[in-house]
């Protein structure tokens, strides 16, 4: 359920409305930003920003340091599995 | 109101001061009841849209029937191959192609991919009352730009006006014969298991194409057809790995129905490697904003090869240097196993690929 | 793609295979005894079965398929009632892709396009808008039908029409909320579930408060997680390792979109135009207390159900079907007798079958392919 693509803003196209497009990997759609935009954060604050496109809407901003922060654990879950697999293999030659 | 000459027929033009008949004119705007009457209006829409472009000898006199030459086939091959489709689509044009360039190439491709030569096609057209008479010029001007490209000359036809919403615009069906050289025979029968399976390119963009050319979900696309003709590349890879088993075009169903097919033919199995597959980033980006699946999205220029090991390499590099070839891969091969299509994933593990239930719908909710 | 590709490597995943596995041994499991995981959403589903992830973990771990798939627990009663609004004449009636071909108890929305009703396809409640726009002299109806993740743009929407002044436009909402119907999947007696892969997008709006009390009151471990293969394998691994470590307690492994405290503007647009449905129908779990949302008094002249006079009559799901068992993981797809026989993805009976994150199609159509009870069930239906 609730599919949701990451996408850039590229443009603006009606800060009144709210309305902006994204692109997907080059597929391009006019987005509602009402979700990610309030009195602190107007909709051009968006522009270029990274966001999670649910049905027309961008429902959320991409934390950049948050994905860097999952791939780096990612990496140590599975470096460290491995590293013990070697010691065994070593312990049982 | 004289025309190129289509390649691969000898033409002498036709001309209004030969004195059989006169050409008409056609004034009006829209297509009328009255110009699938059999009355004059008819001749006018016959001779100024059809005739003036696709005018060729074999057409001759407008008789009932086009006489074609026996020595142009047997010249070329020891049989014949005939095939006929009929074409719709919505919009009528897309990026890419419209649907005077899929009926010729569509029915052109169907002959290619048995290994004949394309020679001849027929076009009847229902015409849906108060389609643009501009409409129907480009269409047929679509059809002739195609037909050359493709070495074919269209040489009969038919033409029917039908009540308003009983067709959808334009519906083209085209029959084509070619000839096939002698000694070679594919057939899905003559697939082995340990043949690889090739593709000529990048897939899934016709269909993508199409669905986003409708508007209804409002998306901005930069993916065109694939539409275009497979003679070509079938011929250089025919030469390049003369022991080829199987052709097949990869149309309605995608890649996904092609593959089933042959497993379901055959009983063998087939095995996708999903990392080898062409896909264009902008046609992985659809397909995640949709949920679709990208191996069920139409081609229209698009062929699966079987072909055996040994001879590979040589078929992928002979298809590369040919326009449409350039993105050429082995996606797979054919294992004795059990008649499924399987797919190892990007990800290391393996599924399933079955045939398509009906038409493939946006998964978004 | 960004934030997709990077989540995809299968380099990397061998590795967390291998550390899933340890974590499986340390817990004792084996194939008889195995770790049982429900991931909540059809999403995740979705990806287990594209990606093939069976393939790469033990058989010591089993994944229950839960109910988060909106179009998989639709009942037959709301598409009749889809399908009487969408006959009417002058009517546009327009919806999501994945509602079109769910089978209601006089046919689906597909079979009424067939029958001449003007039904249509679209991407976004805002396209369904501009159909309303577009054609004054028509009534466009859109069917809301999703989770927490899809109400805020419903809403939305419905605010912009009001702002608009459009008043040929209505929405048929079948919204439902998942929280309610977890507990009620925890508190039935049969179910034995380990821990809980939690639904990343519909999180993104509620956040991860509201599923304390399964930590807190049913002593399980629930991991919120993304879409992607690596998402699952990492989230997999965080719930075993509460496991291994005994805690419980509710974790965001997808911190990239999901912020803990949710989306509160998103919430505020849905307070605004929603209240709390006392009664909500799921096809195979029956009723639910308080699982749905509705239109609220300030907004009824949005609501199709009164524009149209629909009175939502309860239809029983089929008797053969075993929808609700395989939903709450009591039994394996292969199990119902109408798997591959009275339904298929061609003729779907239940639900599962309809979507292709419905756990029955999904076993259907991609399948773990070392499976022979599966191979069984589809081999009968062929001979």
């Amino acid at each position: 359920m609730c599919l949701g693509v990451p996408g850039q803003i590229i443009a603006i196209d009606d800060p009144a409305k709210r309305i902006a497009t994204v692109d997907v990997a080059g597929i391009r759609r006019k987005v509602d930003l009402s979700c990610i935009v309030d009195e602190d954060n107007p909709p051009e604050s968006c522009l270029h920003a990274w966001v999670l496109v649910h049905v027309g809407f961008a429902m959320s901003r991409i934390d950049e340091a948050e994905a860097e922060a999952t791939l780096k654990v990612l990496h140590e879950i599975g470096e460290l599995a491995v590293e013990r697999e070697a010691m065994l293999t070593s312990e049982v030659q | 109101m004289k025309t190129a000459p289509a390649k691969g027929a000898e033409i002498v033009p036709l001309k209004a001061e030969d004195g059989l008949r006169r050409h008409g004119r056609l004034s009006a705007k829209k297509i009328t009841l009255a110009h699938g009457g059999g009355g004059s209006a008819m001749r006018d829409l016959i001779d100024d849209v059809f005739i003036s472009a696709f005018e060729n000898p074999a057409m001759g006199d407008l008789e009932d029937q086009a006489r074609l030459p026996l020595t142009q086939f047997t010249a070329s091959g020891d049989r014949l191959a005939f095939t006929t489709d009929g074409f719709v689509v919505d919009p009528l044009f897309f990026p890419g192609g419209d649907l005077g360039k899929l009926a010729v190439y569509g029915t052109v491709n169907d002959l290619a991919v048995g290994g004949a030569k394309p020679l001849y096609l027929s076009c009847a057209m229902i015409i849906e009352e108060g389609v643009e008479v501009e409409t129907l010029r480009q269409l047929v001007a679509s059809m002739k730009a195609a037909a050359a490209e493709a070495g074919v000359s269209i040489v009969t036809g038919d033409t029917k006006v039908v009540g308003k919403g009983q067709a959808d615009k334009v519906f083209i069906t085209t029959a084509g014969v070619g000839a096939i050289p002698a000694g070679l025979n594919l057939g899905v029968r003559q697939v082995q298991p340990g043949d690889v399976v090739i593709v000529n390119g990048k897939l899934g963009d016709h269909g993508a194409a199409i669905l986003a050319a409708r508007g209804d979900l409002e998306l901005e696309s930069p993916i065109h057809s694939d539409c275009r003709p497979l003679t070509g590349l079938v011929q250089a890879l025919l030469k390049a790995a003369p022991n080829t088993h199987f052709i097949r075009d990869c149309t309605r169903g995608g890649l996904a129905s092609t593959l089933n097919e042959v497993s379901d033919g055959t009983g063998f199995g087939i095995r996708l490697q999903e990392k080898a597959i062409p896909l264009r980033e902008e046609l992985r980006g659809f397909c995640e904003i949709l949920g679709l699946d990208p191996l069920y999205l139409a081609n229209e220029g698009s062929f699966a090869a079987f072909v055996p090991r040994a001879e590979a390499e040589a078929a992928l590099a002979a298809l590369r240097r040919v326009d449409g070839g350039q993105e050429a891969a082995i996606i797979g091969e054919v294992t004795t196993s059990g008649g499924r299509v399987i797919m190892d994933t990007l990800f290391g593990g393996a599924r399933i690929v079955d045939m398509l239930v009906g038409e493939q719908l946006p998964r978004i909710c | 793609m960004k934030y997709a590709d990077e989540f995809r490597d299968s380099a990397l995943a061998a590795g967390l295979a291998k550390a899933i596995a340890e974590q499986l041994d340390a817990l004792g499991a084996t194939e008889e005894t195995p770790v049982r995981i429900m991931e909540v959403c059809g999403g995740h589903t979705h990806a287990i079965f594209r990606y093939g992830l069976a393939d790469l973990l033990p058989k010591s771990i089993e994944f229950l398929h839960g109910p988060g798939c909106p179009v998989c627990v639709l009942p037959r009663s709301r598409v009749d009632d889809c399908l009487a609004i969408a006959m009417k004449p002058n009517v546009i009636f327009a919806t999501f892709g994945d509602a079109m071909r769910v089978p209601g108890s006089k046919g689906s929305l597909l079979q009424a396009k067939g029958d001449g009703a003007d039904v249509r396809m679209v991407y976004s409640p805002l396209d369904a808008l501009t159909l309303a726009r577009r054609n004054p002299d028509k009534e466009v109806v859109f069917f809301a039908l999703g989770f927490e993740t899809t109400m805020p743009s419903t809403a939305l929407t419905v605010l912009k029409a009001r702002e608009e002044g459009i008043t040929n436009f209505s929405l048929l909402v079948n919204h439902i909320t998942i929280i309610p119907t977890l507990r009620a999947i925890l508190d039935d007696p049969e179910m034995r579930i380990d821990g809980f892969i939690g639904p990343g997008h519909v999180t993104m709006i509620i956040g991860t408060e509201p599923y304390g009390f399964i930590a807190s009151e049913y002593k399980k471990p629930l991991v919120v997680a993304g879409f992607e293969p690596l998402d699952l394998l990492q989230s997999l691994h965080m719930v075993l390792k509460q496991k291994v470590e005994q805690r419980c307690e509710i974790e965001n492994q997808y911190a990239r979109v999901v912020p803990n405290t949710g989306n509160a503007v998103a919430r505020k647009a849905v307070e605004q135009v929603y209240e709390t449905r006392e009664h909500c129908e799921w096809r195979g779990l029956g009723d639910i207390e308080q699982s749905g949302v509705q239109f609220n008094a300030a907004f009824a002249a949005y609501d199709a159900e009164k524009k149209f006079a629909i009175h939502n009559a309860s239809v029983p799901d089929p008797a053969e079907c075993r929808c609700g068992d395989v939903l709450k993981g009591l039994a394996k797809p292969w199990q119902c007798p109408a798997f591959g026989k009275a339904c298929t993805p061609e003729i779907p009976l239940g639900a599962l079958m309809v979507s292709s994150e419905g756990s029955c199609a999904a076993y259907y159509q991609y399948s773990a392919v070392h499976n022979e009870a599966l191979e069984e069930a589809r081999n009968a239906k062929a001979s």
